[in-house]
């Protein structure tokens, strides 16, 4: 099996099992740098599990994930973090006590020990990098609000900041538009479109529309497994993915 | 919310003054040294509360165990102390000359090895702070690594007061046992009872105690603080923004431990004795309740609230003694139910708007909702 790859991620054979179940099961999926992978599939499919066990959040029983070549299973969570992975959770995962300056302050990658955070500096540079990040996530005018008076839609807008600011090379979002108006689903299109560049990205997501919008290529999983993967029209004509998901 | 914090730190910072000049100036110009030194005594357990707000208020981390590190501080100090008064001339109707009291009383013949260093003062105060933040270290690193948090964690330090009583109940050839370390007299050949001295001594536990709040008001105010916060919101967040959460945790429960410590070595110094009494379950409750009143996320509050549930059970225990128990259960309850931020939520949510809209200073009030 190729153990040196070109890709920026690669998972090989990778398994995991919750009693007995095997919510991922040999699973091969590899991302190249620079793409825009979108996963679907079923409820149940694995398909957050798989984000679980990429950043480090759930432990691999068997088979290897590497992110640049480097063997990741096995990392702490904020190690696989420092290598440049960064994470959505599905519900927004926010500070809701600090404001949304402080929410995106913490993220910035700096100062991460003891001694960092404790002679932390707000200097203006810091402020600089805030407010762009705000701007971009469509939150520059409420940088002093408590984060947990946000909108739902504006939470996971902030999320998304939060994980900008960090600068990941890959960057794993899932379900970015669950609970978001008509409205708020176009800008964050818009979004996801500006803060592809120059980084990969993985998206699951239940609205085909919202995907039709975004995707270069789209993996289909279920049952642990992946059933198909190619473009978006290969993937919808595909028979096996219209029965287990698309046709219903 | 960011203008609602400025505020809140303006705020304290006058709290802090309004503390400075109730402890400096109008308790020592109203009360008798005797009354005094009881607050004196008091503001130890301060010590513990401003930890506590760091640690539970901040973090949400519970310690049920606080007093083993500030019995820990006050069992160095005393240590130190109580070979200074166990001079061969002070102990010579002892079959062992030289050994403090308890140990002749067990029947040591030489001061056990562990005692040897506490023939010095610079060592016994190092060991004031060092010991009990190693000990903090070491449970913090060992729980906080293996994620334990939570109920688990306040179990665990509460079972760890448990075993410290009993450690040291237990072998009181080496600890005093259960009258503890006690008739501690001179400091370095200065008398530390009569009343001069405890008032140098009442002074110099207010300076250390105001310099503690400082200390915990610069954590708070810094970006460690802010992860503090977040990680009592979310704390797998915080890990997911790449900070390795345990270090924190281990940091700030240290800390808080450390600061306690300096309370029990005020105590020994203040009340001229170091007792098991002060290390178990109850007192360490005790301490999260003096907290709790005050407001645990408030510096101010949890030294004001030490004070005042202290001299309510100083009133209350003088006349009615047996009922002083359940009051102090009933007001752990009304603070729960009736007011979970403390007398300091009172102050900051209540009396301030209200201050604020009888005088007219209508500009930061929230608006009246629109009418229907």
């Amino acid at each position: 099996m190729a153990s040196s790859t070109d890709f920026l991620l690669a998972l090989e054979n990778v398994s995991v099992s919750f009693d007995g179940f095997k919510a991922v099961d040999a699973l091969n999926l590899y991302i190249d740098k620079g793409e825009l992978r979108v996963i679907i599939g079923p409820n149940g499919a694995g398909k957050t599990t798989v984000l679980d066990l990429i950043c480090g959040r759930t432990k691999v029983s068997d088979g290897s994930i590497k992110f640049k070549d480097q063997e990741i299973t096995g990392r702490k969570e904020q190690e696989i973090v420092r290598l440049g992975i960064g994470r959505k959770f599905q519900t927004p995962t926010i500070y809701e006590d600090l404001s949304v300056f402080e929410n995106l302050e913490l993220s910035i990658p700096r100062g991460r020990n003891v001694a960092g955070a404790l002679f932390w500096k707000r200097t203006e540079e810091v402020n600089e990098r805030v407010k762009d990040v705000a701007a971009m996530i469509f939150l520059r005018d409420h940088l002093d609000q408590a984060a947990e008076t946000l909108s739902h839609g504006q939470k996971q807008w902030l999320e998304i900041g939060m994980l900008l600011i960090q600068d990941p090379e890959l960057l794993m979002l899932d379900e970015p538009v669950a609970g978001m108006s008509v409205s708020e689903r176009i800008k964050t299109a818009e979004l996801l479109k500006q803060i592809i560049k120059n980084r990969s990205v993985i998206v699951i997501e239940h609205d085909m529309k919202f995907v039709e919008s975004i995707a270069h290529r789209v993996t289909v999983l279920h049952q642990g497994k992946v059933l198909a993967e190619g473009n978006m029209n290969f993937v919808q004509s595909n028979p096996k993915v219209k029965e287990v998901y698309l046709g219903h | 919310m960011s203008m609602a914090r400025d505020d809140s730190r303006t705020l304290e910072l006058i709290g802090i003054a309004l503390v400075a000049v109730l402890i400096l100036v109008v308790l020592p110009m109203m009360l008798d040294i005797f009354r005094l030194n009881l607050v004196g005594k008091y503001l130890t357990y301060a010590f513990v509360a401003v930890g506590l707000v760091l640690c539970w208020g901040h973090t949400g981390i519970l310690s049920l165990g606080q007093g083993v590190f500030f019995g820990l501080g006050g069992y160095c100090m005393a240590a130190f102390l109580k070979l200074e008064a166990s001079s061969v001339a002070n102990t010579k109707i002892q079959s062992t000359p030289g050994i403090p009291d308890f140990m002749d009383w067990n029947q040591l013949t030489e001061l056990p090895l562990f005692w040897i260093p506490f023939n010095s003062l610079p060592f016994a105060l190092i060991a004031v702070i060092a010991v009990p933040t190693l000990a903090a270290f070491i449970l913090g690193a060992a729980m906080f690594k293996r994620r334990v948090g939570g109920v688990y964690f306040a179990i665990i330090t509460q079972a760890l007061a448990a075993v410290m009583t009993i450690l040291i109940v237990g072998r009181q050839g080496y600890t005093g046992g259960i009258n503890g370390i006690t008739d501690l007299r001179t400091l370095l050949g200065w008398d530390i009872r009569p009343d001069g001295a405890k008032y140098i001594l009442y002074f110099v536990c207010c300076f250390l105690l105001l310099g503690t709040m400082f200390v915990a008001r610069f954590v708070v105010a810094s970006k460690l603080g802010r992860i503090l916060v977040a990680t009592r919101d979310k704390e797998e967040r915080v890990r997911f923004s790449g900070y390795d959460v345990a270090n924190f945790k281990i940091f700030v429960f240290c800390l808080a431990s450390a600061m306690a410590a300096i309370g029990g070595a005020m105590f020994a110094l203040q009340v001229g004795f170091m007792s098991p009494s002060f290390v178990g379950i109850v007192p360490s409750i005790e301490m999260v309740i003096f907290c709790a009143v005050g407001g645990r996320q408030s510096i101010v509050g949890a030294v004001i609230g030490t004070l005042l549930v202290n001299w309510g059970k100083t009133l209350f225990s003088e006349s009615f003694p047996e009922l002083w128990l359940f009051a102090m259960g009933g007001l752990f309850i009304a603070v729960v139910l009736a007011f979970p931020r403390g007398l300091a939520g009172l102050v900051t949510d209540q009396l301030i708007p209200r201050l604020g809209s009888w005088r007219g200073l209508g500009q930061r009030q929230p608006s009246p909702a629109p009418a229907e």
